[in-house]
């Protein structure tokens, strides 16, 4: 399985998602933000970080870059993108994913482990996962998920909600709404479910001596989902 | 020619900054404020010299880059 981590000024998980790619049996390529071509990939990655500083909104320069017209291409193709955190921002700004993201509800950055229940599990991301709450970590000043009603009643309808932050049994409420996200909501999928943005970090949460291993379950779920 | 735009989110959208500054404006004795929305302010010179043209142009601007339309109006407020 042949994969992508597109690098743009300010990216600063490319190189933990180019770990977690490998470690879990990808052949990863890094790529510039000023290419114009992708290479040949099974999956296409945005990485977290602050592409652009920050600069205007979280991820509107990014979304601009010369790469990204293949990476929409390759998405509206069918073609797996994932945008983690940085790339959660630039999906949005994209609009291959509805909806924003705001600044934190309490204007605080936030940076901490947290757990997530899966919504939907009939998509290449989360199919097969044993597990119904994993737990990720966040770190992020720009999270709060909003959309608004007609995107809301669009995104529950198609079954769009990837995954909803909750506590460690799965229970969606507010107390474990870490940043002020519509519903909990933590990750979103486009329509077809082949483009998946959220907050929370996979890459992360690969190591048993650094970390938890969720992540570890999540990316070896995916390369064999993609087989 | 000058063009401002000023970029501001729109009434249902939390502002947690404006509410910050709104709390802050009050403990400094400003008590008579309802309420404060932070906004972004623009000021672009253009070599477009059609005040129509040039409005047009900036326009296009904010629906594609200045302002994100889910949550943001955009003013075109002066040109000269």
């Amino acid at each position: 399985m042949k994969s992508s981590v597109i690098t743009f000024p300010g990216s600063n998980c490319d190189r933990d998602m180019d770990i977690a790619l490998k470690k879990f049996g990808f052949k990863n390529k890094m790529v510039w933000h000023a290419d114009a071509e992708l290479p040949k990939s099974d999956l296409v990655v945005l990485p977290g970080g602050f592409s652009y500083g920050d600069y205007l909104r979280c991820g509107s320069m990014a979304s601009k870059s010369k790469i990204m017209q293949s990476v929409i291409n390759f998405a509206n193709s069918g073609g797996m993108v994932m945008g983690i955190c940085n790339g959660f921002q630039i999906l949005v700004e994209t609009g291959l994913v509805p909806g924003v993201l705001l600044r934190n509800k309490y204007l605080q950055f936030i940076c901490k482990n947290v757990f997530v229940k899966i919504n939907n599990k009939q998509n290449k991301y989360f199919k097969n996962v044993n597990n119904e709450v994993l737990e990720f970590h966040i770190a992020h000043n720009e999270g709060n998920y909003f959309c608004t009603q007609d995107q809301l009643k669009e995104i529950e309808d198609n079954d769009q909600i990837a995954i909803n932050y909750c506590d460690e049994n799965g229970k969606i409420e507010d107390q474990f709404n870490p940043n002020g996200s519509t519903k909990n909501i933590a990750g979103v999928f486009n329509k077809e479910k082949n483009v998946l943005g959220m907050m929370p970090h996979p890459e992360r949460m690969i190591d048993k001596s650094l970390s938890g291993e969720d992540g570890s379950l999540f990316f070896k779920n995916l390369i064999n989902n993609l087989k | 020619m000058k063009i401002s735009v000023i970029i501001t989110l729109k009434k249902d959208v939390l502002d947690p900054q404006g509410k910050v500054i709104h709390q802050t404006l009050d403990g400094m004795g400003f008590k008579d404020v309802n309420e404060v929305r932070q906004g972004k302010y623009f000021e672009i010179d253009t070599k477009e010299t059609d005040n129509d043209k040039a409005k047009a142009k900036v326009e296009e601007m904010c629906k594609k880059l200045l302002a994100n339309l889910v949550i943001e109006n955009y003013k075109i407020i002066d040109l000269k």
